[in-house]
């Protein structure tokens, strides 16, 4: 049987481009697994993950250990990006598999803070969103998991339907803070 | 306004979806009376004051009573439900 | 530039700009406002009034601005209502004058003034009121036409605004020397400071007072304390940024003209309209001054004194002769201050009669203005005084009737100031706004001096609280003037003495409001219309108050002031609603489909934020209808293929989550075994549908369920709150799947045939029965496949994760086409379930029960669940009810249509005979006929009755038959398949 192709979810959308002192990209499609123990269970899933080296991370964190990342993604809920969920979890946890339900974008760029700020409510000040930070948060009108990458990179997951709409937005927010950044200049 | 969620902080009200009273909390038993059920659906009191109403955080998905002074705006306290 | 001193100013003289004014050349500087240049080419007159259409001039040098509005004119677009004082100029700018016809040196409507005893306030509620149909063909047409401002273009506006957040621990509101200083403790004690200042360049009074601060002069001063601010990195600057309103919770709302005063902003916006939470704020927005009423008062040339030294000593703008009136040691310095820079002061009139009179220039102690004359502009000045009555010869009348601390941000939570009598001003109250300390002029301390240490002192006693350590740091010197006023408003000399001079009220119309009992401050405002135009009142609501103060008799204190609310300055609807246009507006969802389904021709149509295909038309199709006909009959007859991802998908999990289904669905979800699916119904607490969908259970502890594509995130909602409000200790999760599987029914006789072509393990009736579940490898892809229907024909369901849903609806739509079917679309679906009679949220609107839709048996009597109680109540059962019923029209090729009502034979169609409505209709090609679904009394009890279809929109009247709302193989064999 004919093997199917497989489309990745920001193809076609132009990607990436700088504009500005500002550069959007799509993040490379990985598998990602939701992870959302059940009542009482974070210790034994902690038990599970710390033989990866990771841990289930409180609200608002992540971090990383042997190419995989674990990130905080809404209420007792987890993505574990870059790894399948080790043996043994589904007996505490209830695991779906999200591989394909997101599209990822890294924006990247001195002027990425200013960018974002055009779009997420919720303070990104270097201080109050530090590396590994993350959060649930609107993009203007869609809900994303935004995680800061980098000094000055992040990371961006919006659902898969609306990667055309978020590409956009971050494109007008990129344009119009170059054109500031060139007027200062 | 801002409310703080339990899981990500303070955050813009315009994040959350309001839902009602936190009499919403305490619902009846199945064969509570007509009236115990009319009193939980319906009946509301409208306080110049301290009151304590439910908001959905959208982003994480997390349910909070929050207390609020209806004359002064202070949100006074803000808990997850569960 | 006939009216600039040589060398003066802030100005940039070796950058002229031209520009235009209604037409005419002229040039300024850069550094000029529009106003400040056109003053400097000797225009005067600038506009016409609201009502009166009086000549006009300009008043203010800042943003309260009531007189100077005019038109921007950019390409075709038009910008109506610019404070032409807070317009900055640039080359090539085009401005019109607004609210005058022909011209504004001659307008046919400053015929209005001649009538002005019967355009007094509340004229049209007396003078228009017969005959009572003219109001609103004639009467108001008209004075609409007369009266008002500039005129927008009536094209889309093209222009591009922004919206953003910030976040600081100090918000610092005005750049003067009170903001300058409280922003320099903040920021040099390492607080993330926000200085925003309305002004394209910070210093506030220090550049047009320019007092020495430290030894400098105050521009240079303040110049050298923004180079230190802007080189923190904590600091952030904010120019031309108003500060429009206070909410709660320490958020701001500010707007920021990011390229207004460029002649090329390219992709710059327009505005940036920012949303700013902080922790703290100091507001150091200084005062406004404020003029003096008396008889033609609204001249142009008249001007208030601090906007007088403003254009002198900021840009260098020569006023000709200027007489000063005022009543207050402010005016008198201004007078001084002219003077020394050398402007030639023909008088200065002060109704105290002890002022001192050794001066360099003539002082008329116990005097007052009592008239103006100038036909276009300031010419003479009538000032009344002991010898009596003088005619000084002047361009410029400089008025100070004392100072307003701008203090309306304070107000913006409801507070309310304090009447300080000493400064003859609202002063604002400790504590209004939470968080937020007002510092210098603000609160009345008006000396340099006093603005720079109460700056300092508050910024310090911020960071205190907020537990950040502070520096010490030395005052810089500057002058500590005192200030004594003599509360004085009005002259008494008759003639029209104005008060607002936007709205054109004058202080007969705020005593005449008092006279018709419209005494209390806000029934004046409403009644004479004081302070409602643009510039809300900024320079004229403290004296409309006062003079209403002295007619009812009531001190100014009893009296009160009326509301601030935001914003401060206009806001234009284009910045507050940034980012909401375009794709802005909602995001755009599309399936996996959508490139090769748009490539198919199909039009698109919106299913909540996703995008659908409406028909996929073919060759030698003229109409929709005959694209959803065919579409239709291949279902019925071969296969058809259509993308349904858009459904909400939730996987839930856990030992508890048979448990916590049953709790959210009517029917019971703990017996299905693993492997099977069950259609499922959704109440409300209050016992009304809330949705409908599957339930399949892939494991003994793993179910995923299906929403309708439109109640998705309500139904997790409302499942997050069930959970965690009533069962938060149940070991089960869910989460949102929706994203991750594409995926497609297939419906038809041959669907068996089509699914086995991708399958690798081929499926038939007994291995894989109606209503089963499983997981499937769909050409060489882990996937889902569900035997489910929606269309009443053997239906497959096929999910597979989104990466491939492209390749596969490929190819299923090309084995489909080779089978006789294809790709349906919207319509199709939507007529295949309603001959089906499956109903969607056109009959689960919200308002409708399990009994109406004939569910009432699918409530289970074993358990509890949401909405149960209540669905039981009296009234939401019975023959009294609305029930769903089938539409059939006597006459086959009569169009039904949703919307339309239902009506027994012969009775009119009137409220009282309604007897239900039509929720869905379409022509069932399968039977030949219309079909429509609806909900009619007592329906279920009726079927075979002919009732009357009304749909007074259209204009159509159908009889119908009733009948069971399943038209299509009702015993649901094909179903089964």
């Amino acid at each position: 049987m004919a093997d199917l192709s497989a489309r990745e979810p920001c193809a076609g959308l132009g990607l990436p481009l700088t504009l500005g002192g500002c550069r959007l990209a799509a993040l490379p499609v990985e598998r990602i697994t939701a992870i959302q123990p059940f009542p009482g269970k974070v210790a034994a899933v902690e038990t599970v993950l710390r033989a990866q080296g990771l841990r289930f991370p409180a609200p608002g964190h992540s971090h990383e250990a042997g190419g995989a990342r674990i990130v905080w993604a809404g209420r007792e809920t987890a993505f574990l990006f870059g790894m399948a969920a080790p043996e043994g979890l589904s007996a505490h946890a209830a695991l779906s598999d999200q591989s394909d339900g997101w599209a990822g974008l890294r924006l990247e760029g001195p002027d990425a803070r200013a960018v974002l700020a055009r779009l997420l409510p919720i303070d990104l000040r270097a201080g109050a969103f530090e590396p590994e930070a993350c959060a649930r948060a609107p993009l203007n009108h869609m809900q994303v998991l935004i995680r800061r990458a980098g000094e000055a990179a992040f990371d961006l997951f919006v659902y898969r339907s609306m990667a055309g709409t978020a590409v956009h937005e971050l494109t007008d927010a990129m344009r119009a803070v170059a054109a500031r950044q060139a007027a200062v200049r | 306004m801002r409310i703080s969620c339990p899981c990500c902080g303070p955050r813009d009200r315009r994040e959350f979806t309001y839902y009602g009273a936190a009499d919403y909390l305490n619902r009846p038993a199945l064969d509570a009376d007509a009236s115990a059920w009319d009193d939980y659906l319906h009946l509301r009191d409208n306080p110049a004051g301290e009151t304590r109403d439910l908001w959905y955080h959208d982003p994480c998905g997390t349910w909070v009573a929050v207390t609020r002074d209806t004359v002064t705006h202070a949100v006074i306290a803000a808990e997850a439900v569960a | 530039m006939t009216h600039r001193i040589p060398g003066k100013g802030l100005i940039d003289r070796t950058r002229p700009l031209r520009f235009s004014f209604d037409g005419r050349e002229f040039e300024g500087f850069q550094g000029d406002t529009l106003a400040s240049a056109l003053l400097a080419n000797g225009v005067q007159l600038v506009g016409r009034s609201f009502k009166y259409h009086r000549p006009r001039g300009v008043l203010t040098a800042g943003s309260e601005e009531p007189n100077a509005l005019v038109e921007v004119i950019e390409g075709k677009q038009k910008t109506p209502n610019v404070r032409a004082t807070v317009q900055e100029l640039y080359g090539g700018l085009t401005v019109q004058s607004q609210n005058r016809w022909p011209s504004l040196r001659f307008d046919v409507m400053a015929v209005n003034d001649r009538f002005a005893p019967f355009l007094s306030a509340g004229f049209y509620y007396k003078t228009f009121m017969w005959p009572r149909a003219f109001w609103e063909k004639v009467y108001e047409p008209a004075i609409r036409r007369a009266a008002g401002l500039g005129a927008l273009s009536g094209l889309h506006d093209e222009g591009r605004y922004e919206k953003a957040f910030a976040f600081c621990d100090v918000l610092v509101i005005g750049a003067g020397p009170t903001g300058l200083m409280a922003a320099l403790v903040a920021g040099r004690a390492g607080a993330d400071v926000i200085l925003a200042d309305e002004d394209a360049r910070m210093g506030g009074r220090l550049l047009s007072d320019q007092p020495e601060v430290a030894g400098q002069s105050g521009p240079d001063w303040a110049a050298d304390m923004l180079a230190e601010l802007a080189a923190m990195p904590n600091v952030r600057l904010m120019t031309r940024t108003t500060v429009t309103g206070v909410y709660d919770g320490g958020t701001f709302g500010a707007l920021q003209r990011v390229g207004l005063h460029l002649a090329d902003p390219g992709d710059l916006p327009r505005e940036c309209f920012w949303r700013i939470v902080a922790k703290r704020a100091v507001l150091a927005t200084g005062a406004l001054e404020r003029p003096i009423a008396h008889p033609d008062n609204d001249r142009p040339g008249v001007m208030l004194a601090s906007a007088v030294q403003s254009y002198v000593a900021r840009y260098g703008v020569n006023p000709g002769r200027v007489v000063v009136f005022g009543n207050n040691d402010s005016a008198l310095q201004a007078a001084r201050d002219l003077t020394a820079q050398g402007v030639q002061v023909a008088g200065y009139v002060d109704p105290r009669a002890d002022v001192s009179v050794l001066e360099e220039f003539p002082v008329y102690p116990g005097g007052q203005v009592v008239g103006t004359r100038g036909r276009l502009g300031l010419r003479e000045v009538a000032v009344r005084h002991g010898g009596g009555v003088s005619m000084l010869t002047a361009e410029t009348l400089a008025l100070s009737g004392g100072w307003n601390p701008s203090l309306h941000l304070t107000c913006h939570l409801g507070g309310r100031p304090d009447w300080d009598e000493r400064l003859a001003a609202f002063v604002p109250r400790a504590g209004m706004v939470a968080g937020m300390s007002v510092a210098g002029a603000a609160r009345g301390r008006f000396s340099t001096a006093a603005c720079l240490a109460d700056g300092a002192a508050l910024a310090a006693e911020v960071l205190a609280d907020m537990g950040i350590a502070g520096h010490d740091m030395p005052l810089p010197a500057a002058e500590d003037r005192s200030y004594a006023i003599a509360p004085f408003w009005a002259v008494d000399a008759g003639g029209r003495a104005w008060l607002d001079f936007a709205n054109d009220v004058t202080t007969k119309d705020v005593q005449q409001a008092a006279q018709e009992g419209f005494s209390s401050v806000e029934h004046m405002k409403r009644y004479t219309t004081q302070g409602m135009a643009p510039d809300q009142g900024k320079s004229s609501n403290v004296a409309a108050l006062a003079v209403l103060a002295d007619a009812t008799g009531q001190g100014i204190s009893a009296t009160g002031t009326t509301t601030f609310r935001p914003p401060y300055t206009p806001v234009s609807i284009a910045a507050m609603g940034a980012g909401g246009r375009g794709m802005g507006f909602a995001p755009e969802r599309l399936l996996t489909s959508d490139s090769q389904t748009r490539a198919m021709g199909a039009p698109m149509i919106e299913a909540g934020l996703w995008y659908r295909p409406s028909y996929f038309p073919r060759a030698g199709e003229a109409t929709w209808r005959e694209a959803c006909d065919r579409e239709v009959s291949m279902v019925r007859t071969a296969v058809g293929v259509c993308d349904v991802s858009t459904l909400g998908k939730i996987d839930v999990q856990g030992p508890d989550a048979d448990r916590f289904l049953d709790l959210i669905y009517t029917n019971m979800m703990s017996s299905i075994k693993p492997g099977r699916t069950r259609y499922g119904l959704m109440l409300r607490e209050d016992g009304h549908v809330m949705d409908d969908g599957t339930c399949a259970r892939l494991g003994e502890a793993h179910f995923l369920i299906t929403t309708t594509t439109a109640a998705a995130g309500p139904v997790m909602r409302h499942m997050d709150f069930v959970h965690q409000a009533f069962c938060g200790d149940w070991a089960v999760r869910f989460t949102s799947v929706t994203e991750q599987w594409a995926q497609f029914a297939l419906a038809g006789p041959k669907a068996r045939e089509l699914v086995n072509k991708l399958l690798e393990t081929p499926v038939d009736a007994e291995n894989f029965p109606f209503m089963a579940c499983g997981p499937a490898r769909i050409l060489g892809v882990e996937g889902r496949l569900f035997r489910i229907s929606f269309s009443g024909e053997m239906g497959y369901e096929i999910a597979v994760p989104a990466r491939f849903g492209a390749a596969v609806f490929e190819r299923l739509v090309a084995e489909a086409e080779a089978m006789g079917g294809g790709a349906y679309g919207m319509e199709a679906l939507n007529v295949l379930r309603i001959e089906k009679g499956f109903i969607t949220h056109a009959e689960i609107h919200g308002r409708v029960t399990a009994f109406d839709i004939g569910m009432q048996g699918m409530v289970s009597a074993k358990k509890d669940c949401i909405g149960k109680s209540a669905s039981q109540r009296p009234g939401l059962m019975g023959p009294e009810r609305e029930q769903l019923v089938g539409l059939v029209p006597v006459d086959p090729q009569a169009e039904l249509s949703a919307g339309a009502h239902l009506y027994n034979e012969n009775d009119p169609a009137t409220r009282v005979n309604n007897q239900g409505y039509v929720t869905s209709a379409g022509y069932s090609p399968t039977l030949q006929s219309w079909l429509a679904l609806g909900f009619l009394r007592d329906g279920r009890a009726r079927h075979g009755q002919i009732i009357r279809l009304d749909d007074g929109l259209r204009g159509r009247k159908v009889a119908c038959k009733v009948v069971h709302p399943v038209f299509h193989d009702p015993e649901g064999g094909k179903l089964r398949g």
